[in-house]
């Protein structure tokens, strides 16, 4: 398509010749309307002037005669801008006045007509139009009096070359415009179709440019850019995640193969095999796991976990969580209690569960005090009361918090970040078996439910709080706690 | 009855012998060739009898005629899929007890095979162990008389009603979850419980965790119920889960 092409086609110039000719019939009616006016004006004033005239010359004849009456026509005849004025005998014959010629049959109808005339003494141009009044005298003569339409003629003129005019430059401003307007736009579009072709291509960073007007375009711009955003986000979890899939999948996969390959290769006795196999069985089960905890990331992340959302109390899952681990925190020398309070949450409660889990398996597997030589000035907690886990679940505000506290080392404030990210076994963990995918998921259900995973600091150890709004509804009934307040909201 | 007897003595039956005492009757229908042979394999090996369906219409025909013990069925099937075939036959009034197998184990896709119809629910990958531990419950359950007020194993005495834990003439003291754990375990004793039918059936839970958080509480149970006396009742199945039995085997 040509440039032109282009630009004719764009909505701002179609738009343009609609408002164009909308203008144009404007400007014509209204030019019209004036012109039209104008000449029942003048008209009017004619009329009235005639009138008069007739008026006074009847009176004239009456009082002084047929010599009277040319006698004053001839004089009147003669003054600069003179009306019109012919009298003839009955057998049509002229006798004075100052018209020359007239249009065949006018002096034979009294009353009002438009004609052509020629003056008496231009005798070389051509006719002129008038407005004349033909009266009968009483005695058979015909007086004539008009008045010459020049004048009409010529502002009707004047408008129409107003109209032509104003209609030329309503047109060439109209189109120019347009033009400009169009090429704008076409501008603004073209530099966005550029920039989502660079993105189609492959560029995922490319944002729209966004002016400063802040109108639709700039607003759509905007949105777009947020969408884009979301999008590079989106994408870029996924390459992580199929990076450290090939990574993290693969090392053990690598483990799997070499070790049947090893039992394979060596004449092992029975019992050895068996070992080989059972570690194998191991090493798939583990894989599944890692797969699951991923799978659930992808599921939560992309919202499909909506569907299974009930109304429940936080505090339960708490409750559940800490039974459920208790005994397990106890083996390995730690306490694990918890302290709730009422928290209704609409949610998913099998994932929340989840999360909770893992942040407690979290705590008991990383979450022991450190007693080595590390300037944490653990040594004042690192006693009895530092290998306590505390889960709490309780409101503040309009949000629920899920927290798991520990008094272990901790996360430094600049690896906190980092944490969440899938796969992430911080350095001083690598050694502890685990999928290093329990935060990521906490973070992805907290993310579902519109919340956020937060890490903070237990000086020492770990804050690991799930914050997630409450349930909507819920903070009017408790705020308001008598029961007839409540029926009010209710 | 037969089943009857078999639970008020003392169960005295490896798990693989479960089968063998009334021979039964399992219709597998799976359409992926390999697994399918396996599958059937392996349970006529622990004394299955099993049929093999390889598509929802020829399994719904099957299923439907045959008189089995428990279903299997794979939830993608060709012709017709896993989650109609049981809906169709839970229409005709055939009750047969169904276990879901699928590549999709996420809690929602869960909660739509049992809304169907389906008893259990399995995701792929799983272990053998796994599905003969679900299967043998299922079938059990099918046949077996409904609930009892009293489990007993050996000397071992559950009261459902008072929830009184008794072992020979001693009185054992259980906090709640622990008497729901035994009294999962006795329900289904002398077959084996795996890890996660234990994390679903006793915890409600429906995820992985990635601790042996479940042995703890079953050693915890064991040192209830099996400290001090010469005969241990609550035995490990390596590779597969626990059992609650009297005798060794």
């Amino acid at each position: 398509m040509t440039a032109f092409g282009k630009l004719i086609r764009t909505t701002a110039f179609r738009l343009t010749l609609v408002y164009l000719f909308l203008f144009a019939l404007f400007a014509a009616s209204l030019l019209g309307y004036f012109a039209w006016n104008t000449r029942r004006l003048i008209t009017e004033q004619i009329t009235t002037t005639v009138n008069a005239e007739i008026g006074e010359i009847s009176d004239i004849y009456g009082r002084r005669g047929l010599r009277g009456l040319i006698f004053t026509i001839e004089n009147r005849a003669l003054r600069p801008g003179a009306n019109l004025y012919l009298v003839t005998t009955p057998a049509g014959q002229a006798i004075g006045g100052n018209v020359g010629s007239l249009a065949p049959g006018v002096m034979a109808t009294t009353g009002w007509s438009e004609t052509d005339y020629r003056r008496l003494d231009e005798q070389d141009t051509a006719d002129h139009r008038a407005l004349v009044y033909v009266a009968e005298l009483p005695n058979g003569f015909r007086l004539l009096i008009g008045r010459d339409l020049e004048e009409r003629r010529r502002l009707f003129g004047i408008v129409a070359k107003a109209a032509q005019f104003s209609l030329l430059i309503v047109v060439v401003l109209g189109l120019g415009g347009g033009i400009f307007v169009a090429r704008r736009v076409l501008r603004r579009i073209d530099a966005m179709t550029g920039t989502t072709r660079r993105i189609m291509a492959g560029d995922l960073s490319g944002r729209l440019p966004v002016g400063r007007s802040g109108d639709e375009l700039d607003r759509l711009a905007e949105s777009l850019n947020a969408m884009l955003e979301r999008i590079e986000a989106l994408m870029m979890g996924l390459k992580e995640v199929s990076d450290n899939i090939a990574h993290d999948l693969k090392t053990p996969l690598t483990r799997l193969r070499n070790r049947a390959e090893e039992a394979l290769a060596s004449s092992g006795s029975e019992a050895e095999y068996r070992a080989a196999l059972e570690r194998t069985i191991e090493e798939s089960d583990g894989l599944i796991r890692t797969f699951n905890a991923l799978l659930m990331i992808a599921r939560a992340e992309s919202g499909q976990a909506r569907d299974n959302m009930d109304n429940f109390d936080a505090a339960e899952v708490a409750n559940g969580i800490h039974e459920l681990y208790e005994p397990l925190a106890e083996d390995d020398g730690m306490s694990l209690n918890v302290r709730t309070a009422f928290a209704p949450l609409h949610g998913n409660r099998e994932l929340i569960s989840q999360a909770l889990a893992n942040l407690v398996e979290n705590a008991i597997k990383y979450g022991k005090p450190a007693l080595s030589a590390q300037p944490l000035g653990a040594d004042a907690v690192a006693g009895a009361g530092g290998k306590e886990i505390l889960i709490e679940a309780r409101r503040d505000g309009d949000q629920v918090l899920l927290c798991v506290t520990d008094h272990g080392p901790g996360i430094p404030e600049s690896d906190r970040k980092h944490a969440v990210e899938r796969f992430v076994r911080l350095e001083a963990s690598r050694t502890q078996s685990g999928s290093g995918l329990g935060l990521s998921l906490a973070s992805a259900v907290a993310t579902l439910h519109g919340g956020e995973l937060r890490l903070g600091d237990a000086h020492p150890g770990l804050t690991a709080t799930l914050a997630i709004p409450a349930r909507a509804g819920i903070s009017v009934r408790l705020a308001a706690q008598t029961p007839n307040v409540s029926q009010k909201v209710a | 009855m037969h089943e009857d007897a078999d639970r008020a003595m003392v169960t005295e039956i490896s798990p693989n012998l479960t089968a063998t005492d009334s021979q039964m009757r399992l219709l597998i229908i799976e359409d992926d060739r390999e697994s399918a042979d396996y599958l059937v394999k392996a349970f006529r090996e622990v004394g299955y009898v099993a049929d093999l369906a390889s598509d929802g219409e020829e399994g719904l025909a099957l299923a439907d005629s045959g008189d089995y013990d428990v279903l299997v069925i794979d939830r993608m099937l060709p012709r017709r899929d896993g989650l109609s075939l049981i809906g169709t036959l839970r229409e005709k009034g055939n009750h047969t007890p169904a276990l879901i197998l699928s590549a999709l184990g996420q809690v929602d896709d869960r909660i739509k095979g049992l809304r169907a119809g389906g008893d259990d629910y399995l995701p792929k990958p799983y272990s053998f162990a796994e599905l003969l531990a679900r299967v043998e419950v299922l079938s059990r359950r099918h046949g077996g008389p409904t609930e009892e007020t009293t489990y007993r194993v050996g000397d071992l005495e559950l009261d459902r009603l008072s929830h009184r834990v008794a072992r020979g003439k001693d009185e054992l003291t259980l906090q709640p979850r622990e008497f729901r754990l035994l009294e999962y375990l006795m329900k289904h004793a002398g077959q084996v419980v795996t890890r996660t039918m234990l994390l679903e059936n006793v915890w409600d839970y429906h995820f992985d965790p990635q601790t042996n958080v479940i042995d703890v509480h079953i050693s915890r149970l064991r040192s209830k119920i099996d400290k001090g006396f010469e005969r241990p009742l609550l035995h490990t199945i390596r590779g597969a889960g626990y059992m609650i039995r009297d005798g060794i085997r």
